[in-house]
């Protein structure tokens, strides 16, 4: 069925995604919204790869994205009040967020031909959702101290990363890998989020 | 059976079981240590790739273990590393449960021996980032303690650790493009660029480092110590996997200099920064990154990188009985602030001195553990740039300069307080046992050298 299907097509919408969920990783309030736009992103993360890889491999990225939404979902759902401390000193910096991630997109944008042009074979439209991803993950972990954030902040960093590396290298150990390292990473962000309210044991 | 099995396999299935039974802890712990000295001792005696016949039966440890196509690859040659990985874990678990570490220590840290094995043994090398990766993340509830607010240095931990790991998989990717054109200078020079700043952040090396103290600060500190030491140690090893593989790498001067010059500045970095803190945590950390940077000064001397081998024991050892008389503290609800702690060595005299020889061990004081190794290492510096070698002692100048200040602080105290010992007898005793193997290291440094250096055979290109 993909076989007639042209995967190019689907870059720009795809890469629209990514920016568009990255954005609202680093504006949002409600962390239930935070887990729906990380969910989308990672169905513009999954597209993005599948013009490297295979859809059966491509499709572990999103499947891996979810799983690791979710386990950080439950994380902040059995402790509501870790996030109540987080959401009140949020709202102050947002047209700060907003203008500091217009300036990421400039980068962005700039320099991505660049160093498209270093990886031949990379096509733009890859190195263009991957530098997105990189540069707003990057700047929602250098706004932030939560660990619910700090946690998307490297998802969404590693999710642009695999979208360039999977251009890069076709491996089903790679694919397994950078899978285990993110629900790892998803695993110990909800125990960190977790751990303050856990009951101290000798 | 092969080699990647039991060293790798074994431990992580046992990690696994052990998380799931953490509940009884001292059972557990106990099963780490038995596992973690049998896992040495075959190590130790049992050949790769050969037959072994025991009476009747006749069998053999293959190399080689396949997963999706790919290698995990150990053979004899790894032997000695093998050991030396699992008696330092086994030397951590052994006081685990006397120093109340927490549940996770033993699972857990076992679970990063073996994916840090799995790190050393995959082929290709590229892999081995993605194994490091997990291993981080697996060691960060290590580091947590239970109901206690969330430190900013662990969260530092985590984002730079995992900044690092992209670093070094690019640079796989480019390595390869080096192998089949090294000529070309641009693609080298960006090549070593990406691998060295890959580098910087997974050994936290200037300026990525300021999350080592913090961490050290809000965690148990055998803990801690156990993480702080063994993580670095065996992405250093990773890093020599690189010079051990790449010829255009390990034949470049600059190299070795940069080695040096990080080397350097994280000496100098650890050693001021352990001078002017106040907190017990805070210079163990600062301690830490001072060793890593006599790690670094010891494989940027062309051809002597076993310098950095034989370094290990004497740092462990250090670190080990250091960070158990701080445990004592901790145990007891001791805050670790200079103004908290005024006067504990007139009340606990045995943890105050291993405390404080443990630090002039690592600065490399006479008849310590670590003064023969730091004497042929500032001597062998010293041969390649006399101001390195300078700095370098300035570095160990400031830690030996915190451990005194250390020393005046926990004997200041009213003077009709009496002198006496309080500590509990499992402390005294293994404080004793540690502060005496301190003393014999450094008497009789023949004892323990040769077989850290064998360590070295792992790397086929940098073994003596």
């Amino acid at each position: 069925m993909f076989d007639s299907f042209t995967f190019q097509a689907i870059s720009m919408p795809a890469i629209l995604l990514v920016f568009i969920t990255s954005i609202l990783l680093l504006l949002g309030r409600d962390w239930r919204w935070l887990i729906v736009a990380l969910s989308l992103q990672y169905v513009g993360v999954f597209l993005l790869v599948m013009l490297s890889w295979p859809l059966e491999m491509a499709v572990v990225k999103v499947l891996t994205g979810w799983m690791a939404g979710a386990v950080l979902g439950v994380g902040v759902a059995i402790v509501p009040t870790s996030w109540k401390a987080e959401e009140s000193s949020w709202p102050s910096g947002r047209w700060f967020k907003l203008l500091a991630a217009g300036l990421v997109t400039l980068v962005v944008v700039s320099s991505a031909p660049a160093i498209a042009s270093w990886l031949p074979g990379v096509g733009l439209e890859i190195v263009l959702g991957s530098l997105i991803l990189i540069g707003n993950g990057l700047l929602n972990l250098g706004l932030t101290n939560h660990p619910f954030r700090v946690t998307i902040g490297l998802l969404t960093l590693l999710a642009g990363f695999e979208i360039l590396y999977a251009a890069l290298q076709v491996s089903a150990l790679v694919a397994g890998l950078l899978a285990g390292v993110n629900l790892s990473l998803a695993l110990v962000g909800a125990f960190l989020i977790l751990v303050p309210s856990m009951e101290a044991v000798d | 059976m092969n080699a990647p099995q039991v060293w790798i396999l074994i431990p992580g299935i046992s990690a696994i079981t052990l998380f799931l039974l953490r509940r009884w802890y001292r059972s557990t712990v106990l099963a780490g240590v038995i596992l973690t000295c049998l896992l040495a001792l075959l190590a130790r005696v049992l050949p790769i790739g050969k037959i072994i016949e025991i009476g009747p039966w006749t069998f053999q440890v293959d190399e080689s273990f396949f997963v999706l196509g790919r290698r995990f690859f150990l053979e004899n040659g790894d032997r000695p590393l093998l050991t030396m990985v699992y008696i330092l874990a086994a030397f951590w678990f052994g006081a685990a449960y006397i120093a109340r570490a927490g549940r996770m220590l033993v699972p857990l840290g076992l679970a990063v021996v073996a994916l840090m094995t799995a790190a050393l043994a995959v082929e290709p090398l590229l892999y081995a980032a993605l194994f490091v990766e997990m291993a981080v993340l697996v060691s960060v509830p290590i580091l947590l303690v239970p109901g206690k607010p969330l430190g900013r240095g662990i969260l530092r931990f985590i984002i730079l650790e995992t900044i690092g790991m992209p670093f070094i998989l690019f640079t796989e990717w480019m390595l390869t493009g080096v192998e089949t054109s090294p000529g070309d200078i641009t693609m080298v020079m960006r090549a070593a660029g990406i691998l060295g700043l890959g580098f910087m952040f997974l050994l936290a090396i200037l300026p990525f480092h300021t999350w080592v103290p913090m961490v050290a600060e809000d965690s148990h500190p055998y803990a801690v110590s156990f993480v702080l030491i063994l993580l670095p140690w065996m992405i250093f090893l990773f890093g020599l996997g690189f010079l051990d593989r790449y010829t255009w790498l390990r034949s470049n001067e600059q190299v070795y200099e940069l080695l040096r010059l990080a080397g350097v500045l994280m000496v100098l970095t650890g050693g001021i920064g352990a001078a002017f803190q106040r907190h017990l945590g805070r210079i163990l950390g600062f301690a830490v990154i001072l060793e890593t940077g006599f790690t670094l000064l010891g494989a940027g001397i062309q051809g002597e990188a076993w310098l950095t081998f034989v370094l290990l024991f004497p740092r462990a050892l250090a670190f080990g009985v250091w960070s158990l008389a701080m445990a004592y503290l901790w145990n007891q609800g001791q805050k670790m602030d200079y103004q908290n702690l005024q006067g504990i060595g007139r009340r606990m005299p045995v943890v105050t001195a291993a405390m404080v020889l443990a630090q002039f061990s690592l600065v490399g004081f006479p008849l310590l553990a670590g003064f023969p190794i730091k004497l042929v290492l500032w001597d062998q510096v010293a041969a390649q740039s006399g101001w390195q070698a300078l700095f370098a002692l300035l570095g160990s100048i400031g830690l030996f300069a915190s451990a005194l200040r250390s020393l005046v602080v926990f004997v200041t105290g009213p003077d009709d307080h009496p002198w006496k010992i309080t500590e509990s007898w499992q402390f005294l005793l293994l404080l004793g046992v540690g502060l005496a193997a301190l003393l014999l290291a450094g008497l009789f440094p023949q004892l323990f050298l040769p077989s850290l250096i064998s360590g070295l055979n792992a790397f086929s290109h940098l073994a003596p």
